[in-house]
């Protein structure tokens, strides 16, 4: 063996070294990741039912459970997914259409009706609101309709987010959800979408 | 003594070869036909990988005769040895190719179809429409009925991302692509119930989209045919009744449809003739009234991904509703 190709062993170990040390990294984080339930464990649910909102009906608190898990419908890509499927599955978009309105109030200019707050759109489906949307009380579990509500409220969003829901199928016809799309509309125009809400919610 | 113990294991492993769902044991015309091709390359294959082990074995065993000076001779031998091979190469792969093109090409008879059924994949289940504008069409899902010995025509659609419809006893697999039609013919040769599968890979659920074939005499599939023309049945049980009230109220209507009432949802299956089917959820579970009502309590569980949500119910109204989609035979 010539002396050129035996000195190249060390460097071939170190090389392996490093891959097999990223690999195991990779790995690391591949199980770090947030373990999936698939059906909310019935405390956790009852609990997640006691929002507390004000007696307007507009903002409140959300229940302690909520920070307890570490706001997972805000904040997770799983939930969020899982929200915009509900979106579809029980045709939201018939009155909002893809969050620009219809027959029912736009999300995509981030003019809450109700407030921005999350426990606001979790009481709006879940207890409807007057002129139209109806109570999806008895048509969803509660964590459904917080996963529904944290998507719905990402499609307003004012700043940017780390996580997504899964990407659309079909052509994307607005800002995507991490894109805090409601911000862009405020930033934009000589005339603002909602002149009375002032220069930036 | 030793070669009955050799072979004590192979009934075992040739009863794979056998059941509902397998490319050997062909039931349908061009499945026989596929059959008939696959043994034919796997005989022929076979005798040339013996005929090379054996020359192999020869050539390793065999000693050199000590005369390395005489190479003009054993040249000329070698020379002959590897032209024959060669032919024979061209030969056989040739054969082959033909066979396997005109094999395929007759699989693909054109002419007039006695039935055509329209099947459109989904992820994950399969939609089937009956298309008969005399007698009226009709929907099913994850489950056909066909006459023995008649050719129908499968249109294959696709609404989400590419499928392949296989049923390995009748005949060769075709993929659904969304956006384009493509034809499959089948001909059942004896009745039987066959086992098909998705066979692309298309998602989460893949191995959980399955269905089922059943071909019966031509008499017994008109009365099928029938049946499944008509709208839901109208139960006289107290318990599936109230089961039909929980439906409409819970907007089970929204995705499903259940001719005869005011169900008309498209994007689920079609629940007319439920009761009537082998397997629920593309052949996940048994079709029993326990099944029924764990998949609807909660369908995420058992097929994670899939499209149906969990909609809360409660015990009695769960036990009304299977009561129902059980009773719509």
């Amino acid at each position: 063996m010539s002396p050129a190709v035996s000195g190249k062993g060390p460097v071939r170990i170190f090389e392996v070294c490093c891959v097999a040390a990223l690999l195991a990294v990779a790995v690391a984080i591949g199980l770090l990741r947030v373990p999936r339930q698939y059906r909310t464990d019935p405390p956790v649910s009852a609990a997640l039912d006691a929002i507390r909102l004000m007696p307007s009906g507009i903002g409140g608190a959300p229940p302690e459970v909520y920070f307890a898990l570490n706001q997972p419908y805000e904040n997770t890509a799983y939930d969020m997914s899982q929200g915009k499927r509900l979106y579809s599955w029980f045709s939201c978009a018939s009155c909002h259409g893809e969050g620009e309105g219809g027959a029912g109030p736009s999300f995509l200019d981030g003019w809450w009706l109700y407030g921005p707050s999350i426990v606001s759109i979790v009481a709006s489906i879940r207890d409807g609101r007057p002129h139209g949307m109806p109570p999806f009380r008895d048509r969803m579990t509660i964590d459904e309709i917080w996963q529904l509500s944290g998507y719905v409220k990402s499609i307003g969003a004012y700043s940017a987010k780390t996580t997504a829901p899964g990407r659309n199928d079909d052509r994307q016809n607005r800002p995507a959800e991490n894109r805090s799309p409601a911000a862009l509309l405020f930033n934009e125009g000589p005339s603002p979408v909602h002149p009375e809400q002032g220069p930036s919610p | 003594m030793r070669a009955p113990l050799i072979l004590l294991p192979l009934p075992v492993l040739l009863s794979g070869c056998g059941g509902s769902q397998s490319a050997l044991d062909a039931q349908g015309y061009s499945g026989a036909l596929l059959r008939d091709l696959i043994v034919l390359i796997v005989v022929v294959c076979l005798v040339v990988w013996i005929g090379v082990m054996i020359m192999l074995a020869w050539s390793l065993t065999r000693r050199r005769d000590g005369q390395a000076g005489d190479s003009r001779g054993s040249e000329q031998r070698l020379g002959v040895w590897v032209s024959g091979a060669v032919a024979a190469t061209v030969l056989i792969i040739g054969g082959l190719t033909i066979l396997s093109f005109q094999t395929t090409r007759s699989l693909d008879r054109a002419g007039d179809p006695d039935l055509t059924i329209r099947v459109r994949a989904q992820q994950w289940w399969w939609q089937f429409v009956y298309e008969d504008a005399d007698a009226g069409s009709f929907q099913t899902a994850n489950e056909i009925h066909i006459p023995v010995g008649k050719e129908v025509r499968v249109r294959l659609e696709s609404t989400d991302v590419i499928h392949s419809f296989w049923v390995p006893s009748l005949g060769g697999k075709q993929d659904l692509v969304p956006g384009r039609e493509n034809l499959l013919t089948l001909r059942a040769e004896r009745p039987g119930v066959y086992r098909g599968q998705c066979a692309e890979f298309c998602g989460l659920q893949h191995s959980h989209m399955a269905f089922f074939v059943i071909a019966e005499e031509e008499e017994s599939y008109r009365q099928w045919a029938a049946t499944q023309r008509q709208p839901g049945a109208q139960t006289g049980e107290a318990e599936a009744s109230a089961g039909k009230a929980v439906f409409m109220a819970r907007r089970c209507a929204a995705c499903h449809t259940i001719r005869g009432t005011g169900a008309t949802g498209t994007t689920g299956p079609d629940l007319t003739h439920v009761g009537s089917r082998r397997t629920i959820a593309a052949g996940l579970m048994d079709n029993t009234r326990g099944s029924l009502a764990a998949w609807i309590a909660d369908p995420q569980t058992l097929k994670p991904g899939n499209n149906m949500p969990l909609v809360p119910l409660t015990g009695d109204e769960l036990r009304q509703l299977s009561a129902y989609m059980e009773s719509l035979k």
